[in-house]
């Protein structure tokens, strides 16, 4: 029993290590973040006009990058909480990996809206002068609560594994030390246990709410103004489900990588693919099911706003985009997903890389093309103004911030087991508890 | 070698330089000791002097409605810095006054008078529009008309609703305005403006290096500021001084109707006549735009019935030059 309980840590602690590969990676992020900064201080110099953004679409791929960062984000309270709170236990060896591209997508979820601010010096306006009557307020209040939480959600689970840790891992010095005050003296009484499960719950409860929140507010900065396209009252739902798909395409691609380069197929097996697959199914049928209300009940009306809108996503030039969404998106992961053999890793793995374009694709269907026939004409105006074509400096200012997710989320990867070690000794005991009766 | 000589001669120089500084520093401190003991006597003469009452009593009203009297001696007049000033009563408006304007689309012509006027006063590019002339087309068969479309004024703004700082607010007497030293360039308002009133500053503005000593006007939004809303004002700076709005006075053919709500009285901007607001509604069927949203517009509109001129369709001209 020793034995396996060693096995789990060494196993897991194992990826524990800077190696040469994780420093030509982490070099390589870094070099392309410093590039794509520099495109941001271009912006700061000018003028937010280096983007494409002018009076009618004056919200491009920032915010269409801040809807999708925050969805991404909500990932971690359906893993941790949702499916953690209804007993599910094959997630355990993913909780971690789902709470750690949480935290770094609501984290610079804050940073992308900055860059989408004309005057970003006076962002301390917001708590000077803050009106709560704006839905942005809203947005800053929850989503600040949600990057709190899920670093709290990361963190406590951490502390029992910290402490292995510090036993276990001899180099590099500075880590041991991190680990060391970390772990908060932790030494596994039973009342330090009571203390963390009962904290967990709390949290895990108190993160519905929160998550639901974050999305559902800035589903709410579009529908909360009379613009055709966005003023539905089923935006909020229709986000968040979307979001569950982003979340688990992201799950979903971060599994395979960690599975291949820590080698953990041990603990992450294809039986947790198979599992995330009817998962994704399931969200995707439940978008799909927002989706027909979104757009089939205008279409069946044909408001002659709606009309318009629709004609352009559905037949003019963002149908090609909308279409990408929508199949790659939603429809061909359902259908494909049924076969079992869909099901296996790396078809996967190609599955979710494209629903994760599709819903970055997605983000932009929303918020663009409503801008782009507003009720009244749009007129005597340079051509540029009526059709929004991002620019290379936006585009490099929206690479950045994937820069940065990919950043956080390395860095966490490499200083802490991305497996929570307690639980799987927990649950290596049991097996072998189970194994001789 | 040289090096070890170095920190030696360098301390030499520092005592030679110390005890420069030191009596420098001696001299000022007698010095400003006499000037500041010379100028106390003085001061403080003056002061006597002026405790001396000049038995003239003046009345005063406090800006809390009390009375007070003082000796006319000791009355100087109070100044409020100008960048605190255009602040304070931009914000607070004109008491006693709701604006509105109406607009005769029977008499456009698209002649765009207006928006050189509003342009030329505002400091804006000439794609930058507070007020912009609209080819309109309802339908098929329905006929083609122009449409000045200024800020429409909401008495239920969506801009102000969703403004996260306060930025853009609406005035008891009816302008919705912009204060480009709060505004911190989110563009909610854009997005939520449901007439596409509002503009934004996307590069540095045209005139910013003429305009930089200028003192910030809300009232008129200049100078414009870089990543920030600039709008429609109703020409407030014009109200303020009792005039009419850049774009009604400029217009060559009539359009515009100006005035007050609460003395139900327009003033056309060509012609100089006033007439009653209601009657004029009343007469030509006035209407606003897109009531249904629930934004109560300020700017009314008479239909295009009777048109003064043939309508040509600005557009089309545009692309052709």
């Amino acid at each position: 029993m020793q034995n396996s309980y060693d096995q789990v840590a060494s196993d897991l602690f194992r990826p524990v290590r800077v190696n040469k590969g994780h420093i030509i990676w982490m070099g390589f992020l870094t070099v392309a973040l410093f590039l794509c900064l520099y495109a941001y201080s271009i912006q700061l110099r000018t003028g937010l006009g280096v983007a494409g953004i002018r009076d009618y679409v004056s919200w491009g791929m920032y915010i269409a990058n801040f809807v999708f960062f925050v969805a991404s984000s909500l990932i971690g309270m359906l893993m941790s909480a949702v499916l953690g709170l209804i007993g599910m236990k094959w997630i355990r060896p993913l909780t971690r990996i789902a709470e750690i591209i949480a935290l770094a997508f609501a984290a610079v979820a804050g940073l992308v809206i900055i860059s989408d601010m004309g005057r970003p010096e006076r962002l301390p306006y917001l708590f000077l002068h803050g009106r709560i009557q704006s839905p942005i307020l809203w947005d800053v209040t929850v989503v600040t609560t949600y990057v709190l939480i899920s670093a709290l959600l990361l963190y406590l689970p951490l502390i029992p594994d910290l402490a292995i840790g510090k036993k276990i891992l001899t180099k590099p010095k500075f880590l041991v030390k991190v680990y060391e005050i970390l772990s908060v003296k932790w030494r596994g009484t039973s009342a330090q246990w009571e203390i963390i499960h009962r904290s967990m719950r709390i949290l895990l409860i108190l993160i519905i709410p929160v998550a639901l929140a974050i999305h559902t507010v800035t589903s709410w900065l579009f529908a909360s103004t009379p613009r055709v396209g966005w003023n539905s009252t089923i935006f909020g739902p229709y986000f968040v489900s979307g979001a569950f798909v982003a979340g688990i395409a992201s799950v979903i691609i971060a599994m395979y990588f960690f599975r291949k380069n820590y080698k953990l197929e041990k603990y992450i097996t294809e039986m947790h693919f198979d599992n995330m697959a009817r998962l994704l199914v399931l969200v995707s049928l439940v978008y799909l099911y927002f989706n027909i209300n979104e757009f089939l009940v205008p279409g069946y009306k044909l408001e002659q706003g709606d009309a318009i809108h629709l004609q352009d996503i559905f037949v003019g030039h963002n149908a090609a985009l909308f279409w990408f969404a929508q199949l790659f998106g939603i429809i061909i992961p359902i259908v494909l997903l049924l076969f079992k053999q869909m099901r296996k890793p790396f078809p996967m793995l190609i599955l979710a890389i494209l629903i994760f374009f599709a819903s970055w694709i997605k983000r932009y269907i929303i918020v663009v093309p409503t801008q782009e026939h507003p009720f009244l004409p749009i007129q005597h105006v340079p051509s540029s103004f009526l059709i929004y074509k991002p620019t290379l400096i936006e585009t490099a200012i929206t690479i950045a911030s994937f820069l940065l997710v990919l950043i956080i989320i390395t860095v966490l990867s490499k200083l802490f087991p991305v497996i929570p070690v307690w639980e799987m000794q927990e649950e290596a005991e049991l097996k072998e508890k189970g194994g001789q009766p | 070698m040289e090096e070890k000589h170095k920190p030696q001669e360098d301390h030499h120089e520092q005592d030679k330089k110390q005890s420069r500084r030191k009596f420098i520093r001696d001299v000022s401190i007698i010095a400003g000791g006499a000037v500041a003991g010379g100028a106390a006597m003085y001061a403080g003469m003056h002061y006597e002097d002026s405790k001396l009452p000049s038995g003239e009593r003046l009345k005063l009203l406090a800006a809390d409605g009390k009375l007070l009297e003082v000796d006319a001696h000791h009355v100087a007049e109070a100044h409020l810095p100008e960048s605190e000033l255009f602040i304070e009563q931009g914000r607070e408006g004109l008491p006693g006054h709701k604006w509105v304007m109406v607009v005769d689309l029977a008499k456009c012509r698209n002649a765009r008078k207006c928006i050189d006027a509003c342009q030329s006063a505002h400091h804006l590019r000439p794609e930058q529009y507070h007020i912009n002339t609209l080819q309109m087309k309802e339908s098929k068969n329905t006929a083609p008309y122009n449409m000045p479309k200024p800020c429409q004024h909401c008495d239920n703004p969506p801009c102000v609703s969703v403004c996260p700082v306060d930025a853009t607010f609406k005035r008891g007497d009816g302008p919705v305005l912009i204060d480009n030293e709060r505004c911190i360039g989110c563009r909610f308002c854009i997005a939520a403006c449901p007439y596409s009133a509002r503009v934004f500053q996307w590069f540095e503005p045209p005139m910013a290096d003429e305009d930089k000593d200028l003192t910030y006007n809300v009232e008129l939004n200049v100078p414009q500021k870089k990543g920030t809303i600039t709008k429609c004002l109703f020409s407030a700076d014009r109200l303020r001084e009792g005039k009419l709005p850049y774009c009604v006075s400029a217009c060559p053919n009539g359009v515009y109707w100006f005035g007050d709500e609460m003395e139900d009285a327009v003033t056309n901007g060509t012609t100089k006549e006033t007439v009653k607001f209601s009657d004029l509604l009343e007469q030509n069927a006035g209407y606003q735009l897109m009531p249904e949203l629930g934004t109560k517009p300020r700017v009314y509109y008479l239909p295009p019935k009777n048109r003064l001129f043939p309508f040509e369709d600005g557009n089309q001209e545009e692309q052709k030059g």
